[in-house]
């Protein structure tokens, strides 16, 4: 198991150099291919009426002029060793671990990137479990109660909800329950837990609300399935035939055994999520990693972008390796090795 | 009135295509200590009964009929959930293949303890240690070690044996081994069909053994019951069914069974067809499109249903021959055959 998790540790710290990478010659190297010069890099940092020399020495003080794999060497040192970033007349120091100098915002990368997760990480943690609880919940009623009214009307709304995109279902939430009836707090506000948990929570329902029924929906799927499945083998019938009460059963036998398909794609959508609910967050104005990132892209902000993909690039490979872990706590039948 | 009684038992599944008649009428009686070996192909109808009597044939629709008399107490007409209370403790059931029968994210031993604590109030360790008397009783060694294994832990026999373990935790009274043998080694299939007849006379319980495998009833049983098409076509004692056969299903469950006093050259003699479609049951005797003396009774097998008589001390047949008919091409035509070297 220790042997696992740690070889596992260098593989994933491997794929994110990788991510890394790619990610890197996705913003610096297909721009040069596609026929940007170092100039036309550098002006994004100058203003429209810089002059040509401005734009050369930005080019140089920016290392643009360097080759690419010098350029990227440096982005590593940076997130192992720091950096030094010269701004104008003052020299900014980005500490490690660096991924980056922004010169739009004029603030080191990671920073920034640590003040947006709290806000992803809650909107993550409350929609996840909402859609856990609810999704597994109705998946297992459908499977029990299979053809019935309740199960058909549930897999519709299931199949309305997995279908129906975030900006829709979200703004039509905010028109409704937020200006319409007033019962949750318009989008655009968000208190830390830290300083009001009823304020963080009440700012935090409509789009927790909004995320979980995308996801749901899924999950009630996924738990019907796995439960119709499930509630077959002869393990059950065998829980039965001991005189267990059928609603242990259901849960105890039944459940027990559709749960590792679940808790797998769980740990997955939670991996992604903390890199940020980019739709989520934008319907909802919530400052998160989501959002953060749209405005790097917009802003053309390379280092901003840089940063925030290879940190839900980690969220993603941490995940992975929860969730094969998990695995061999789950199923007793799986070896780690 | 017999320990276990079932009177005309019927149980029947509406399907799209049809109604699935799995048991058409089924009665006998079983007293306490005793074996009876249900015997018959897939898709007779002797799995469902077995379910039944447990008030697990489910599925959905189901419908039962008849009655089933349990120690005194009748089970159709009692409320599930006294039902359940009933299952585990007054009567077990052993499954055909351990392996998918026992949960495989739990230990054996859990459930085991599962088994006993909902019959017993009593605490996880003296369930655990009750389930570690249990393991080793049905003769896996370790028990205090092997009790935290997981079901994929065990070889089959193990897997097998512990299931008797579960089955018998609560000391029922009525035991159902469902083709408890089918799925393992044959050198094993010995050892636990030696243990089940030690268990049985130990706990002095009512065993019911359901088994394609004649072989198997011959081992244990003291009554035969042969099913056909969802209806017991013959009755006896073990002696009765294998040394005076009457009905031509039984001769020919008989004649397809591998014996070593026979010469390896000789074929075994199968049964032709198939079983029938338990929704569209043959006219008249179920066999008749199987039965090779089915001439022999002047068209009645097409059309009219036999009734299960009596021939002599108990032992019942189901058959429109004759019994002199059915004696003579027995000791004249099948015996023959079947001891022939």
């Amino acid at each position: 198991m220790v042997t696992f998790i740690i070889r596992r540790l260098i593989a994933s710290t491997l794929m994110l150099v990788v991510v890394s990478m790619v990610t890197f010659a996705i913003f610096f190297l297909v721009p040069r291919i596609a026929g940007a010069t170092p100039e036309t890099l550098a002006t994004r940092y100058v203003g429209r009426t810089a002059t040509e020399a401005t734009v050369k020495g930005i080019a140089e003080k920016l290392g643009f002029n360097d080759p690419v794999v010098v350029q990227y060497g440096r982005f590593l040192k940076g997130v192992v060793a720091g950096e030094d970033y010269t701004n104008g007349p003052v020299v900014e120091h980005c500490a490690p671990p660096c991924f980056g100098y922004s010169f739009l915002t004029r603030r080191p990368v990671w920073p920034e990137l640590l003040e947006r997760l709290p806000v992803t990480l809650s909107l993550a943690a409350g929609a996840s479990v909402i859609w856990l609880i609810a999704g597994v919940a109705v998946g297992v009623l459908s499977a029990l109660r299979r053809g019935s009214v309740f199960d058909r009307s549930a897999m519709g709304v299931a199949l309305a909800g997995v279908s129906l995109p975030i900006f829709w279902t979200g703004l039509m939430s905010l028109v409704i329950f937020s200006y319409g009836l007033g019962w949750t707090a318009p989008g655009g506000s968000y208190t830390p837990f830290t300083e009001n948990p009823a304020q963080w929570a009440y700012y935090l329902l409509l789009p927790w609300i909004t995320l979980s029924l995308l996801f749901a929906a899924g999950y009630a799927r996924l738990t019907r399935a796995g439960m119709l499945e499930t509630m077959n083998e002869d393990y059950i019938r065998t829980a039965r035939a001991k005189g267990v009460r059928e609603r242990v059963v259901v849960v105890k036998h039944g459940l027990r055994g559709a749960l590792t398909p679940i808790l797998t794609i769980f740990g997955l959508d939670v991996g992604l999520l903390l890199g940020g609910a980019v739709l989520t967050e934008t319907a909802f104005s919530l400052p998160g990693l989501g959002k953060y990132a749209i405005e790097a892209i917009t802003n053309n902000d390379l280092p901003k972008v840089m940063g925030v993909t290879i940190f839900a690039a980690f969220f993603v490979v941490m995940a992975n390796l929860i969730v094969d872990v998990l695995y061999a706590v789950v199923d007793p039948r799986v070896r780690l090795g | 009135m017999s320990f276990l009684e079932l009177n005309d038992l019927r149980i029947h599944f509406p399907t799209d295509d049809g109604l699935v008649r799995s048991v058409d009428g089924l009665s006998f009686g079983l007293e306490r200590g005793k074996t009876l070996g249900i015997v018959g192909e897939s898709g007779s109808g002797k799995s469902v009964t077995s379910l039944g009597i447990l008030g697990l044939h489910k599925g959905g629709r189901a419908k039962i009929s008849g009655e089933i008399w349990l120690d005194g107490e009748e089970l159709v007409g009692a409320s599930p959930e006294h039902v359940r209370k009933l299952r585990g403790k007054k009567m077990a059931m052993i499954f055909q293949d351990p392996l998918s029968a026992m949960h495989p994210f739990y230990t054996v031993g859990s459930q085991i303890i599962e088994a006993y604590r909902i019959h017993n109030d009593v605490s996880k360790k003296v369930a655990r240690k009750h389930a570690i008397d249990m393991l080793g009783r049905v003769g896996i060694p370790q028990p205090d070690r092997r009790v935290d294994s997981y079901p994929h832990e065990f070889s089959g026999g193990m897997r097998q044996r512990a299931m008797i373990a579960m089955a018998l935790s609560c000391d029922p009274e009525l035991l159902i081994a469902d083709e408890p043998t089918t799925a393992l080694d044959v050198t094993v299939q010995a050892q636990i069909l030696d243990l089940m007849r030690d268990l049985q006379r130990d706990f002095n319980a009512a065993l019911i053994i359901i088994t394609h495998d004649l072989g198997v009833v011959a081992e244990l049983s003291d009554d035969i019951l042969v099913m056909y098409g969802g209806k017991c076509i013959e009755y006896g004692s073990a002696e009765d069914i294998f040394e005076r056969p009457e009905h031509p299903y039984t001769w020919g469950l008989l004649g397809s069974m591998p014996r070593l006093d026979r010469e390896p050259t000789e074929r075994l003699l199968p049964i032709k067809g198939s079983p029938p479609s338990l929704i569209n049951v043959p006219s008249g005797c179920a066999f008749h499109p199987r039965c090779a003396f089915e001439g022999r009774t002047a068209g009645r097998a097409q059309t009219e249903v036999p009734d299960l008589l009596e021939t002599e001390g108990g032992h019942l047949v189901r058959c429109h021959l004759p019994r002199e008919t059915r004696r003579a091409i027995w000791t004249e035509e099948i015996k023959p055959n079947l001891e022939a070297s």
